[in-house]
C-alpha cells in the first residue's frame, strides 16, 4: 500500500488551505467536501500545480516539496484527469492517448491496446477530442491518464459536467481502475452518491482543513460532520453482496439478513454499498404485519444519542453492520427504547435509490 | 517604358524576410514570458514593446545608444548599412510581433500545459508539442505582419538607411525618388505593385485567420 503524506498550507485572497493527513492509499480514496473547501486546490498541490503551497508532500517516502525541495509535475508520475478533460484539440484521440504514453519513462505500463478496451475506445481512436461527447471526452482522458503509468491517479470531479446518464456510463469504468490498472486513486467530488458508490475510504475536507478520514462506512455513521457538508445528514452505509436480481429489485444480503434494493442489472455476487439515510429508517418493538415498507431488519440498539429539537439518533446494529434512525423523542419514550434493546428496523425501499447505482 | 529596376525590391524583400525571422525568434519567448509571468514589470515591459507604434521614427536616430555601441563593436557604423536596417526594422516592427504572439499564448493558456506536464511532458516538450501547435495562428499573424510593416516602412529607412543602392536603397525609398525626380511612371507601376502585394499578403492572412480560430479547439 502506498502512503501519501501532505502537510501544505496556501493562502488566497478569502481562502486558507491547511491540511495536515496521512492517507493509506489503495483502492479509491475519496476527497469530499462542500464546494470552495479546497479539494482541487488540495490535488493540484499534490500534482505540483500550485507552486505558491508551503509545506511538506511526501509519496511512498519519496519527498515531493519540502525542505527546499520541489519535484516538478513532469517528474512526479501522477496522472491527472481534470474536470474538464483537457484533451489537446489539436491531436486526435490517439494521439492524446500516444502523448503520455510515449512520455512514460518506464516499461510496466499497461499498453495501448489493453486500455483502449478496458475503456472501451476502440471507436473514437480516429477522432477528435471536439467531435466527441463528453462522457466519451472523460474515458479518453482517464485512458490518455492510465497510459502514463501514474503511481497515483488523481481525479477531479470527473462526472460534474456529466448528466445522469453519462455519468452511469463511466462509473464502471472508474470503479475497475484499482484492480485492473493496479494504480491507488484519489478522486475529488462534493456529491455523497459517487462516494457510496466508488470509494472505500473518504478524507472530509471543508473550509480547507482536514475535518475526518476513515472508512467510508466509519465517517458517514458520524452525527457530528452533518453540518460540514451538504447530503452529509445523519445515515450510515451497508455494504451488502446481491443474491437474487428480479424485476428491478436487487436482494443484498446484509449479515444474516436481507436488503431489498431498487436498481438496474446487477450481476449475483457483487457488492454494493448503499448509504440509508437516518430519517428512512424507523422502528418498532414488534415485527409488523400487513407493510408496504419492503425492508424489516432485525437490529440492536447500540446508541441513543440526541438529536436536533424533538430527535433523538439511535445507533443500530444489524449483524455488525450500522445503520441509523431518527425518531423523535415521545417515540423513543414511548416504546421505551433503551442500549441493547432488539428492535426491528424497517426502511422503505424506494429511499434506498441512488442516482449512481447502476 | 522607361527601364525598371527591381533591386530594390529584391532588398525589401530580403529585408522583411530577415527581419520577420529574427522578430520571431526574439518576440516568441518575450510574448511567453508576457503571457504567462505575473511579475510586476510586467505592464512597464509591455509598454516599452508598444512604443514604436506612438514613435516617430525620427526618434530612431542615428546617435542612438545602440548606434554607438555597434560602432565601438564592429567599428562600421549602422547608419548607411544592410545590418542597421535590418535591426532598425527590427526595433520598429516589434510590437506587430509580439502582440498577436502574447494574444495567442494567453487564449492557450496554462490548462493544456498543465495537462501535457501530468503527462510526463517537459516544460519545452510542452511548449513545443502543445502551446506552440495551438497558437499557430499567433505565429502566422506575427510572421506576416511582421514582414508586411517591414515592407512598407520608409521613415526610418529614410533616417537609419538612407539612399544607396543594393544596400539600403529599398523600394518605398525608390517610389520616393522616382517621384522626387518626376519619374511617374516607374513610382506608379512599383506603387501599384506593393498595393498589390500587401493586398495579396493580407488577403491571405484573414482567410487564412477565418479557417483557423485563435486557438485550435
Amino acid at each position: 500500500m502506498s502512503t501519501l503524506s501532505l502537510q501544505v498550507a496556501l493562502e488566497r485572497p478569502g481562502f486558507t488551505l491547511d491540511a495536515s493527513v496521512d492517507l493509506p492509499l489503495a483502492g479509491i480514496t475519496a476527497l469530499f467536501g462542500p464546494s470552495g473547501s479546497g479539494k482541487t486546490t488540495l490535488l493540484r498541490i499534490i500534482a505540483g500545480l500550485e507552486r505558491g503551497a508551503r509545506g511538506r508532500v511526501s509519496f511512498d517516502g519519496e519527498t515531493w516539496q519540502g525542505n527546499g525541495a520541489y519535484v516538478p509535475t513532469h517528474r512526479r508520475r501522477v496522472g491527472y484527469v481534470f474536470q474538464d478533460g483537457r484533451l489537446f484539440p489539436h491531436l486526435s484521440v490517439e494521439q492524446n492517448l500516444r502523448f503520455g504514453l510515449e512520455r512514460a519513462n518506464t516499461k510496466t505500463s499497461i499498453g495501448l491496446a489493453a486500455t483502449v478496451a478496458a475503456l472501451d475506445l476502440g471507436e473514437l481512436l480516429a477522432r477528435r477530442p471536439p467531435s466527441l461527447s463528453g462522457g466519451e471526452q472523460q474515458r479518453v482522458a482517464i485512458a490518455r491518464a492510465l497510459l502514463a503509468s501514474p503511481r497515483l491517479l488523481l481525479m477531479d470531479e470527473p462526472l460534474s459536467s456529466l448528466d445522469r446518464a453519462r455519468k452511469r456510463e463511466i462509473v464502471p469504468h472508474i470503479e475497475a481502475l484499482p484492480e485492473r490498472f493496479g494504480v491507488p486513486v484519489l478522486y475529488v467530488t462534493h456529491n455523497v452518491d459517487e462516494v457510496v458508490r466508488l470509494a472505500n475510504r473518504v478524507v472530509l475536507l471543508a473550509a480547507g482543513r482536514v475535518a475526518a478520514q476513515g472508512s467510508v462506512a466509519e465517517v458517514f455513521e458520524r452525527l457530528d460532520l452533518a453540518p460540514l457538508a451538504d447530503g452529509l445528514e445523519a445515515g450510515a452505509v451497508v455494504r451488502g453482496s446481491v443474491v437474487t436480481y428480479d424485476g428491478g429489485i436487487a436482494t443484498l444480503r446484509v449479515g444474516r439478513q436481507l436488503l431489498r434494493v431498487p436498481m438496474g442489472a446487477t450481476p449475483l455476487g457483487t457488492v454494493h454499498s448503499i448509504r440509508i439515510l437516518a430519517r428512512e429508517v424507523a422502528v418498532a418493538t414488534l415485527r409488523p404485519q400487513q407493510l408496504s415498507i419492503r425492508n424489516v431488519l432485525d437490529a440492536r440498539i447500540l446508541r441513543i444519542e440526541p438529536g436536533t429539537g424533538l430527535n433523538v439518533e439511535l445507533l443500530l446494529d444489524v449483524d455488525g453492520e450500522r445503520l441509523r434512525s431518527r425518531i423523535t423523542r415521545d417515540a423513543c419514550d414511548e416504546l421505551e427504547l433503551t442500549e441493547g434493546s432488539q428492535v426491528f428496523a424497517l426502511i422503505k425501499s424506494v429511499a434506498l435509490e441512488s442516482s449512481l447505482s447502476p | 517604358m522607361a527601364e525598371l529596376e527591381l533591386g530594390p525590391l529584391w532588398l525589401s524583400l530580403r529585408l522583411a524576410a530577415i527581419t520577420a525571422l529574427v522578430l520571431l525568434a526574439i518576440a516568441t519567448p518575450l510574448a511567453w514570458w508576457l503571457a504567462f509571468t505575473r511579475s510586476r514589470v510586467r505592464a512597464a515591459v509591455e509598454a516599452i514593446v508598444a512604443m514604436p507604434l506612438v514613435l516617430p521614427p525620427t526618434v530612431l536616430g542615428p546617435a542612438g545608444a545602440l548606434g554607438s555601441a555597434w560602432v565601438e563593436l564592429t567599428d562600421s557604423t549602422l547608419t548607411f548599412s544592410f545590418a542597421g536596417l535590418v535591426i532598425a526594422s527590427v526595433i520598429y516592427s516589434f510590437p506587430f510581433a509580439v502582440q498577436p504572439l502574447q494574444a495567442s499564448f494567453e487564449a492557450v493558456g496554462r490548462a493544456p500545459l498543465e495537462a501535457a506536464a501530468t503527462l510526463g511532458a517537459r516544460p519545452l516538450d510542452a511548449f513545443l508539442s502543445v502551446a506552440s501547435p495551438l497558437a499557430l495562428r499567433g505565429y502566422l499573424s506575427a510572421v506576416v505582419l511582421a514582414f508586411a510593416h517591414t515592407l512598407g516602412e520608409f521613415g526610418v529607412v529614410l533616417m537609419v538607411g538612407g539612399n544607396i543602392p543594393g544596400r539600403t536603397k529599398v523600394i518605398s525609398i525608390a517610389i520616393y525618388e522616382h517621384v522626387e525626380t518626376l519619374a511617374y511612371t516607374q513610382a506608379h507601376i512599383l506603387a501599384a505593385g506593393l498595393l498589390v502585394f500587401s493586398f495579396v499578403v493580407l488577403f491571405s492572412v484573414y482567410t487564412l485567420n477565418r479557417r483557423m480560430p485563435l486557438v485550435r479547439t
